[in-house]
Order: structure tokens, then C-alpha cells, then sequence
């Protein structure tokens, strides 16, 4: 048997029939969202969905040629093609002219290519060469160093160098994969308790409270730390008194700041934080007494999480561009602005709203056709998909995109060798990050932020730095199976 | 498989991917299904914003009188799809005065989108702009027969004077550049090129205003979104008053008839610009609506450059009335006094000859009186000599230094920054690197820098800024810079120049001498002292002089300063002492008297190639 009949029979088709599927779904509502009701055929090279052709028939290419490279190379090359595309992503900004402010595009010939787009599948690969060695676990954060060395550089790079926000925010993905292989999930909790502290923050960022007067968001914050500190002390120390202690603590100081404030008014957010700062203290004595390492921990936290409340609105106002800050803003409904950042999302939900059912039928959408959404074959393709065939078809679409994460999972799990867990998970974590965020942000849930969705915005570097991800993880596990 | 104790992640993993999808699904859900508002704007659910134009503030003179204001003009839009097959052609253009071709030639150009980049069917497109009330009225009586077309009516600016074009400066449509540099801008919105309109267009232009509109699935208009709610109104932009005294503003225009040349009269004590003329000009009307193109390229290749404001752009040499400034240097740094007296020796004079002749051993107010060439020369000498000149020239650089900065405090050789007047040349004051580089470190000296003591060489002034001087003069050492703008911000702009109000009173006094004995005795104002300085200078061998004056009135508080310069005229004292004289009778008298002497200049041709236009 040749190499290519084994290929054949070990690769994993239910993944290469759902990868196909939503190809041809993108590149037919592309057509929809740029159809004129006067335009050409869908062929036509000179219009977008004619290019996104050409796109998928070379992705598709791209992908037959993975599937005939032996597998041995990534492992072996991971780290060397990384350490290329490094090179490639720092060179890009000098090269590339500037497209909306973001200086992430080169110029090869007749096409535009994006090499942030192909630098998480070389991350993935550098990653699960470094986490597959034998022996290698997550014991504690030490041996985080050198993965998350490998996921900020990129990161930074696209962030700072080429000013695409949007697309180095995705390396947040790897974190899954992290997760999968033991980072604790303390991290994605504690990253899940920052957003929700900033979001506090800038929406309660009022200074009278039901009680009395203070910062509202500072207080909520702090209050919040020591219900955190409480729990951990219940659950570490063997002393129960500890526990009864620090509530006795804190109630008290509450009490006598509320009983003041009877006569002179407060600043309660000042009282919180200073109660959050002497049970720190408290939290300081109790590591040493009871030689505690977590409880020296939890202090730690106590002291960044209250630094961090402290900062959040100042990266808001300070750090944020503008047009970031509207976006939020519009968001957590604190500013109406229908002429700018809400316009696009308004005018996103009532596209998908107009959709009914069943739809309006293909290329009969009409919210598109006149241009009233913005980005339509791009970041915000799923509008069309939701007025064209209504909640039918974009449920439809949503479930299938769950199908293949599953899929993948799947896949990832039954690996014999850990690279190719890791990378496995890798893809499964890009394609969730990406389709919860442009999904996200298309039906008004989360901010804008602007990334296609996965193998269906129009896009060539997009299409091609997605399909390489899989296929190389298709290659990897159909290999698997055969050795 | 691989064991490991965290195989139940991938529990965790899938569950929480299922939670969140399941959310984007019940969203879909209450937007597609449960949310009636949606549906309900299946019909008319697009929104369309509408740019509501402002329209421009209206600019007045000093004394209240309408300069600029708006005149409606109309545009013609169509939206294609709703014209329909049975569209009247012929009837549309004889309604609008077009042959069918410019029709064609037009519909090709809005539907051809490398041109026409926004083009849609379904969105209203231009079809002519700028048309006046007359030439709409055949197409606004039979609207109803063109289905799709559409009037909308917009601003164009409208004069009530023929005059102080380079002042108001002229409207143009916005260029990509424009629009790239400032995000308020949109294709086809107008803004200020030039004059006050380019200085004062954030308050001029206003805010634009968005009407939000909602439409049904083919685009047709249903109704205000939200009944008006989210609409923002135009802010109308603000009224400007200017310094400009229009009736004075003629007079000096039509002073300046056939001649290349421009005059300047400032309020000494505010520094508020009366009037500021440059010739050739051409009238305000003419670059506005569709012949503004046209007629812009005809003033710019116009020879005798037109769109230069000769006021604040032309540089000269200053000439004999820099002799006032050079006497206050001298008479501050102790290089002369009210008593010194120089040798004139007349046309035999040595280094510089002297081209009047009058007694010799004069003083300083007989000197400005008499515009002696050698009494000048020898008080910058001294001037710069003071202290011998060093080892390595260092004590005359010093001095040449020091008079250096007192020159750029009445103004000279910078642009005011702090003024309103958009166009200016800076002139030039050399420096002493300038020399240096020219003859070489230490091969100059006074001798070889002569010139300037009277005013000619490598000094370069601008109109505006002679005015300056003669108002920093007149208030006896300082001035406001000039401005066009009634705002009483800039009258705080106040700078003040190191020299004593002594000196300034014996400057006056002769230039008051040269209105009494000396060179402008002829134009002097009946019942007003006035004060002036005329210079003659030259440029190049075969050209004629420049003919300069400056002056004020009244001498005991003065209340308007003048500076003229007519190009190729000649002696100061025959064509711009009585242009001046004229300029400063009809501010303080409001009229003319002398109507012979205004003919006469008024009529005399001295550029045959200046165009009346």
C-alpha cells in the first residue's frame, strides 16, 4: 500500500466535510453580502465572492500538500519556523502600508497577505513542541515561563508594531489549551473576575451609594476581595477561629464606619479599602503563624486586585483609544451613539432581526445589499447569514461550528503522542476564541473587535492561515493512527 | 490514549463552548422570533443618516455692515432605481436647459464606480449642483412628472461689496487631502481657502447636523427614526465682525486702480486692521458657485498675480521710512542724540550719496525731515562701532546683534504669530551668519553693510509689517499685533519695544516735519496734523522705483496709520504720500474733500496689465 491510499483511509473526513461545509456557506453568503440584484456571476474574478474562489481552491490545494508532507517535520522544524515567522511579523510594519491605521498587510504581487494570520498556527506548533517533551507538566508557574514567553512575543508584536488589536488578542486562546494541560483554573477564573471588576468599574462609576457616599465600584470591588478571602481562609487553614477572626474583623470596622456616617459622612470606599488592606496585614500574620504558602498567595491577591480596581478607570480613560472606549461604552449601554460605534451594531442586529425563520432567501437580504452594514463580507458576514436565512440557517451555522470544535476535541483527546494533544487543542481554542468574539460582537453581546469569523469571513490570509491549522492537525492524527 | 489526572477537563471545555453557544443561539432566538420591533421593521428597518449642512456664518464690517452672507443655491439628485423605464428625458433636461448628451454623458459618469465610488441604485446620487433660483424653477414647477428626482437646497456665499476679496478670502470644496487630515469633513462639504474664511472656519462653518431616517427594503423613505429622537440639529455657524472699515476699504481699492501695489491702515492703539488693499484684486463674486473653477485658474495665471496679497506677502525694501527705526535704535543706544550733527556734502556724499539738498550739519529731526542719506549711514556706523570692533569682530557683532533685536521688536522679519491673518511672509532681517557665510567672517563691517542704514539691501519687509512699525511709533513703543477680528482676546497680544518715549516723540516729530516742510508737504490735511515718512526705493537698474509712504494722524493721539507702496511708480512723495494722506482723511473726516487729488490718482494708469475685474 502506498503512503497515499494510508492517507486516504486514516484521515479524519467528518472534520474535512465540516471544514468544507462552512467554506462554501462563507463563500455563498460573501456573494449575497456584495450582490447588487444587477451584478455578475459568482465566478466573476473581479468581484469578492470570484476572489474568495480562488481563495478556497488554494486553500484546499494547500491543504492536499499538507496531507503529503510527513508529519515528523513539525515536530522537528517547530521551533526554526517559528523562529522565522518571528522575523517575518517584526519585518512586516516596515514593509506594509498602512490600511485603516493597522500596518499589518504586505503587498505580494496581485494579493494582500497578513502573516499575523498564519503566526498562531506556528505558535501552536512551537508550543506543543516545548509542552510535548517528555516529562514536561504544569507543576507550578515556572514552568509556564517559556509557553507564555512563546505566546506574548507574537502578541506584542501584532499589538504594538502593527497596531491589530484585534488579531493578538487571539493568542488569549492558547490559555484553553493551558487549562487542558493543567495550568490551574484559578487563572481563567481570576482573568474572568478582571474583565468583570472593569466592567464594574466603568459602569458603576457613580460616587453616592444606598449608604453613603464613595466610589460605588471600589467598594463593590473590595467587598468582593474579602468575601474571596474568607472562603480561602475556611478552606486552608485547620484553625477555625482564623476564620471568625477576620469576619469579626472586618464586620466591625463596617460597623463603625456606618455608625460615623450616621453623623458625618464617609467615604466608603475608602473605609473598604482600608479594611481590605488591614486584613491583608492580618492575611500576612496568618501565612507566617500557620506557615501557610496560600494564605501568603491569597494577600498577594488582595493587593493586586485592589490596585487593579484602582487602575481601571484610569486604563479606561488613559489607555483605551477613543474609538475603543465608545465601543465599551456603547456596549454596557452607557452612551447611545447610533452615528458611530453603535451604528454598525444596531444596524447588525436589525439586519439579523429581519431575518424571521426561515429568512429571506438567498441573495434576498436587503439590509446588506444597501450597504447599511458596514464590514459585511468580512468581520460582520454573519448578518448576512442571519437575514438571508434566518434563525435557521444561523443556528444551523453556529451548530455546525460546535460540531467541529467537538470534533476536534475529540480528535485531540484520543492522541497517543502530547504534541499533537497540544496542538490539537490549540486549533480547537483559536476557533472557539474567534467564534465567540466575532459572533459575539456581530449580535451586540461583547465589544467590537474586529476578526473574522473562522474559514467564512472573506479573506484570503485568513481562509489559508486556518486551513494550514487543521490540516496539519488532520495530518498529525491520521499519522497517529497509522503508527 | 494518554492518561492523566486532568483527562475531565475536556468535560469542563466542551460544556462551557456549549453554554456560550447556546446564549448566541437564544439571542438569535429573541431577535429573530421573539422580538416583534425587529420583525415589525422587516418593511422599514434600514436607518439612513442624513448629513444636515449648517449653513456659514455671516461675516460684518466694523461698523455693523453686511459684507458676507449666504444665498440659496440648489442641487438636483436622483435615485435611479425609482426614475423607472418610462423616465421623461427630454422633458427633464429642457426642464433644466441641458441637451440630451450632457444627460448621457452625465448618467455615465455617476454610474461609472471608479469615479463614482458610492454609487448605488437605491441611493440618491447627484446629478447637478450649484444651480441658482432661476435656472431650478422650470424643474421645481413640474417635480411630479420625474419620479426619483429630488431638489435640495443648499448655501453658496453672496457678497454685498465688490471689494476686500483677499481679506474675506473665498469657499472651495473640500480636497481628498483635506478630508484625510480632518475627520469632520466628507466629500463635497465646503470650507474656507483663504482669508478669514480659512482662519475663522471652525467658527464659521458650525456643526453639521444628522437627521436619521428609516427606509423600507428598497430604500424609499418611511419616516424620522424614533420620530426625530436621535436626530442632532446643525449648529449654525457663528457671525465674525471684522476690523474692517468697508467704505475705507473701497476708497483704498480704487486709489490703487491700475497700479500693482497695496496699503495697510491699522488703529494703532488695538492694532485692529481698518482696511488692507492689495492690487490687482478681483471681485469677491467671482469665485463662487460653478464658474469658481474657471475664474480661479484665470487669477491664477493671471501675470500680475492677483491672488498674491501684495499687504501681508509682498516683500520690499523698506526704504527712507526705516529711517524712523534706525533713529530710534541710535538715539537709544546712545549712538546719537537729540544734538548730534553730521557733514551732508549733497550728491558728493561718501559712501552714500544724499538725493536732496538741504544745509548741512542737521540734527535728527532735520535729517528725517529732509531724508538725508548720510546722517543715517554715519548713526549706524556709529551705532555699530560702539566700543571699536573688537579682536575678532566680536564687539560689532554684539552691536549688530543688539540693533538686529531691536528691528525684530517693532515686528519686522517674522511673521505675527498671534494675529488672525492667514497669509504672511516673515520679510527678512539678516543675521550675522548670513554675513559671515556671504563676505566671509570677518571681511564686514559697516561699510560693507551701508545700505542698510537706509533702508535698502538685504532687508525685506512686508507691507503689514510697516504699518506695524508706524503704529508702534505712533503709541510710542509698543503695538497690538494686527488682526482682522473683532475679538478682545488679541488685544491683549501687546508687545512692547525697549526704547524710550522720548525718542519716540522726536521721531514723530520729524516725521511730522516731513509733512509740514518736507518731502509730502503738499499733501497735508486741512484741520489735521499728520505725520509720515515717504521712501523711494530702488529695484534693479532697469525697473522704476518703488514708491513707499507711511503715516498718522492725528499727531497729538493718533488714530489710524498707513503704510503704501505702490510697485514701479516712482517717488514716494508723488504716488504714495497722497494715497496715504487720502486714506487717512476719509477715516477721520468720512469723506473726501480733495476730490480733484482722488481723480487724479484714482485714474492714473501706472500697470497697463492690471485688470479691472
Amino acid at each position: 500500500m502506498s503512503r497515499n491510499d494510508n492517507i486516504l483511509k486514516t484521515i479524519d473526513w467528518l472534520t474535512i466535510a465540516m471544514f468544507v461545509a462552512i467554506m462554501l456557506f462563507g463563500w455563498m453568503n460573501i456573494y449575497g453580502a456584495s450582490y447588487n440584484f444587477e451584478q455578475t456571476s459568482i465566478f466573476d474574478f473581479g468581484n469578492r465572492a470570484g476572489k474568495q474562489f480562488v481563495w478556497i481552491l488554494t486553500a484546499l490545494l494547500m491543504g492536499g500538500i499538507i496531507l503529503l508532507i510527513d508529519s515528523k517535520v513539525y515536530n522537528i522544524l517547530a521551533y526554526i519556523i517559528y523562529g522565522i515567522w518571528i522575523v517575518v511579523l517584526i519585518v512586516t510594519p516596515i514593509l506594509a502600508s498602512d490600511i485603516k491605521g493597522s500596518l499589518s498587510w504586505i503587498k505580494l504581487g496581485p494579493v494582500s497577505l497578513q502573516p499575523a494570520e498564519f503566526a498562531k498556527c506556528f505558535t501552536a506548533l512551537a508550543l506543543a513542541k516545548y509542552m510535548g517533551q517528555y516529562e514536561y507538566r504544569i507543576r507550578d508557574y515556572k514552568d509556564l515561563v517559556v509557553p507564555g514567553l512563546l505566546i506574548m512575543i507574537p502578541m506584542f508584536i501584532i499589538m504594538v508594531l502593527q497596531k491589530e488589536t484585534g488579531s493578538a488578542l487571539v493568542f488569549l486562546s492558547f490559555l484553553l489549551m493551558f487549562y487542558r494541560e493543567g495550568m490551574t483554573g484559578y487563572v481563567l477564573l481570576l482573568g474572568a473576575a478582571a474583565i468583570c471588576f472593569f466592567v464594574l468599574a466603568i459602569k458603576l462609576n457613580v460616587t453616592t451609594l444606598p449608604i453613603g457616599v464613595g466610589s460605588a465600584s471600589i467598594t463593590v470591588c473590595m467587598l468582593a476581595i474579602l468575601l474571596i478571602d474568607v472562603y480561602f481562609i475556611a478552606t486552608k487553614t485547620k484553625k477555625p477561629v482564623t476564620t471568625w477572626i477576620f469576619i469579626a474583623m472586618n464586620t466591625i470596622s463596617f460597623g463603625v464606619a456606618l455608625l460615623i456616617n450616621q453623623w458625618t459622612p464617609v467615604d466608603l470606599g475608602l473605609v473598604a479599602t482600608i479594611t481590605t488592606g488591614i486584613s491583608s496585614l492580618y492575611l500576612l500574620i496568618i501565612s507566617i503563624k500557620q506557615k501557610l504558602r496560600s494564605i501568603a498567595f491569597l494577600m498577594v491577591f488582595n493587593i493586586l486586585t485592589g490596585a487593579y480596581c484602582y487602575s481601571c478607570n484610569f486604563m479606561f480613560n488613559n489607555i483605551l483609544r477613543q474609538h475603543q472606549r465608545t465601543r465599551i461604552e456603547v456596549l454596557l449601554g452607557l452612551k447611545e451613539d447610533l452615528s458611530g460605534a453603535g451604528y454598525n451594531v444596531n444596524q447588525s442586529k436589525i439586519a439579523i432581526g429581519s431575518g424571521g425563520v426561515t429568512g429571506k432567501g438567498f441573495l434576498q437580504g436587503t439590509q446588506t445589499k444597501l450597504k447599511f452594514v458596514p464590514e459585511q463580507d468580512t468581520d460582520f458576514i454573519f448578518c448576512t447569514v442571519g437575514e438571508e436565512w434566518g434563525f435557521i440557517g444561523s443556528a444551523g451555522l453556529l451548530i455546525l461550528y460546535l460540531s467541529l470544535i467537538m470534533r476536534l476535541i475529540h480528535l485531540a483527546e484520543k492522541q497517543k503522542r502530547q504534541f499533537n494533544r497540544i496542538y490539537g487543542y490549540c486549533v480547537a481554542g483559536i476557533l472557539i476564541f474567534h467564534l465567540v468574539i466575532n459572533i459575539g460582537m456581530v449580535l451586540g453581546l461583547l465589544p467590537v473587535i474586529g476578526i473574522p469569523l473562522p474559514l467564512f469571513s472573506y479573506g484570503g490570509s485568513s481562509l489559508w492561515g486556518f486551513s494550514i491549522l487543521l490540516f496539519i492537525f488532520l495530518k498529525l492524527d491520521a499519522d497517529g493512527k497509522v503508527s | 490514549m494518554l492518561n492523566d489526572k486532568y483527562y475531565n477537563r475536556r468535560y469542563v471545555i466542551t460544556i462551557v463552548v456549549t453554554m456560550i453557544v447556546m446564549v448566541y443561539i437564544g439571542k438569535l432566538f429573541s431577535l429573530q422570533i421573539l422580538d416583534e420591533t425587529t420583525k415589525n421593521k422587516a418593511e422599514s428597518n434600514a436607518l439612513l443618516k442624513q448629513t444636515i449642512s449648517p449653513s456659514r456664518g455671516l461675516i460684518y464690517d466694523r461698523n455693523g455692515k453686511l459684507l458676507v452672507l449666504n444665498q440659496p443655491i440648489y442641487e438636483v439628485s436622483m435615485i435611479i432605481q425609482e426614475m423607472g423605464k418610462t423616465f421623461d428625458t427630454l422633458g427633464f433636461c429642457n426642464a433644466l436647459s441641458i441637451d440630451t448628451a450632457t444627460f448621457r454623458q452625465r448618467m455615465q459618469e455617476i454610474q461609472n464606480r471608479k469615479k463614482n465610488r458610492g454609487y448605488s441604485r437605491y441611493t440618491p446620487q447627484t446629478f447637478l449642483s450649484q444651480l441658482s433660483k432661476e435656472e431650478i424653477t422650470p424643474l421645481q414647477e413640474t417635480l411630479y412628472k420625474f419620479p426619483g428626482i429630488d431638489i435640495r437646497k443648499q448655501t453658496r456665499r453672496d457678497y454685498t461689496y465688490n471689494a476686500a476679496a483677499q481679506i474675506l478670502g473665498s469657499v472651495g470644496e473640500v480636497t481628498q487631502q483635506e478630508i484625510d487630515k480632518n475627520a469632520y469633513y466628507a466629500t463635497g462639504d465646503y470650507t474656507g481657502k483663504s482669508g478669514i474664511e480659512r482662519t475663522y472656519e471652525v467658527q464659521l462653518r458650525g456643526e453639521k447636523g444628522v437627521e436619521i431616517w428609516m427606509r423600507d427594503s428598497r430604500g424609499r423613505i418611511q419616516g424620522k427614526y424614533k420620530d426625530g429622537e436621535m436626530d442632532e440639529p446643525a449648529k449654525q455657524g457663528k457671525d465674525i465682525t471684522l476690523t474692517i472699515d468697508i467704505e475705507l476699504q473701497k476708497v483704498a481699492e480704487e486709489l490703487l486702480n491700475g497700479k500693482i501695489g497695496s496699503m495697510v491702515a491699522i488703529a494703532p492703539k488695538t492694532g485692529e486692521v481698518l482696511a488692507m488693499a492689495s492690487s490687482p484684486t478681483w471681485n469677491p463674486s467671482l469665485l463662487v458657485g460653478r464658474a469658481r473653477s474657471k475664474n480661479y485658474q484665470a487669477l491664477l495665471h493671471d501675470p500680475t498675480k492677483p491672488l498674491l496679497n501684495r499687504a501681508t506677502q509682498a516683500q520690499y525694501s523698506p526704504g527712507s521710512t526705516f529711517k524712523t527705526v534706525q533713529a530710534l535704535i541710535a538715539l537709544q543706544e546712545g549712538a546719537i542724540n537729540s544734538q548730534t550733527r553730521y557733514i551732508c556734502n549733497g550728491r558728493s556724499s561718501q559712501p552714500i550719496r544724499c538725493t536732496h539738498s538741504h544745509g548741512t550739519q542737521i540734527d535728527v529731526i532735520n535729517a528725517l525731515e529732509q531724508s538725508c542719506n548720510p546722517y543715517f549711514y554715519c548713526a549706524f556706523r556709529d551705532l555699530l562701532e560702539q566700543g571699536g570692533y573688537g579682536e575678532k569682530n566680536e564687539h560689532f557683532k554684539e552691536n549688530y546683534n543688539r540693533w538686529r533685536d531691536y528691528v525684530m521688536s517693532f515686528g519686522f522679519g517674522q511673521r505675527f504669530a498671534d494675529s488672525d491673518i492667514s497669509e504672511q511672509s516673515s520679510g527678512n532681517i539678516p543675521t550675522t551668519a548670513f554675513y559671515d557665510r556671504y563676505y566671509g567672517k570677518k571681511s564686514w563691517r559697516a561699510l560693507t553693510i551701508r545700505s542698510l542704514s537706509i533702508g535698502q539691501g538685504e532687508i525685506l519687509v512686508t507691507p503689514l509689517q510697516l504699518a506695524n512699525m508706524t503704529a508702534a511709533i505712533a503709541n510710542e513703543g509698543y503695538y497690538v499685533s494686527p488682526h482682522l477680528c473683532k475679538t478682545d482676546s488679541l488685544l491683549e497680544h501687546r508687545h512692547t519695544i525697549d526704547i524710550d518715549k522720548k525718542h519716540f516723540q522726536l521721531v514723530k516729530q520729524g516725521m511730522q516735519q516731513v509733512m509740514e516742510e518736507g518731502s509730502s508737504k503738499w499733501y497735508k490735511i486741512e484741520g489735521i496734523e499728520i505725520g509720515g515718512k515717504t521712501g523711494t526705493t530702488q529695484n534693479g537698474k532697469d525697473n522704476k522705483d518703488h514708491a513707499l509712504f507711511v503715516g498718522m494722524a492725528p499727531m497729538d493721539a493718533p488714530e489710524i496709520v498707513v503704510a503704501v507702496i505702490v510697485e514701479n511708480a516712482g517717488f514716494g512723495a508723488t504716488w504714495a504720500a497722497p494715497i496715504g494722506s487720502m486714506i487717512i482723511e476719509q477715516y477721520l473726516k468720512g469723506k473726501i474733500e480733495r476730490t480733484y487729488l482722488y481723480d487724479h490718482i484714482a485714474k492714473t494708469i501706472i500697470n497697463p496689465d492690471v485688470k479691472k475685474r
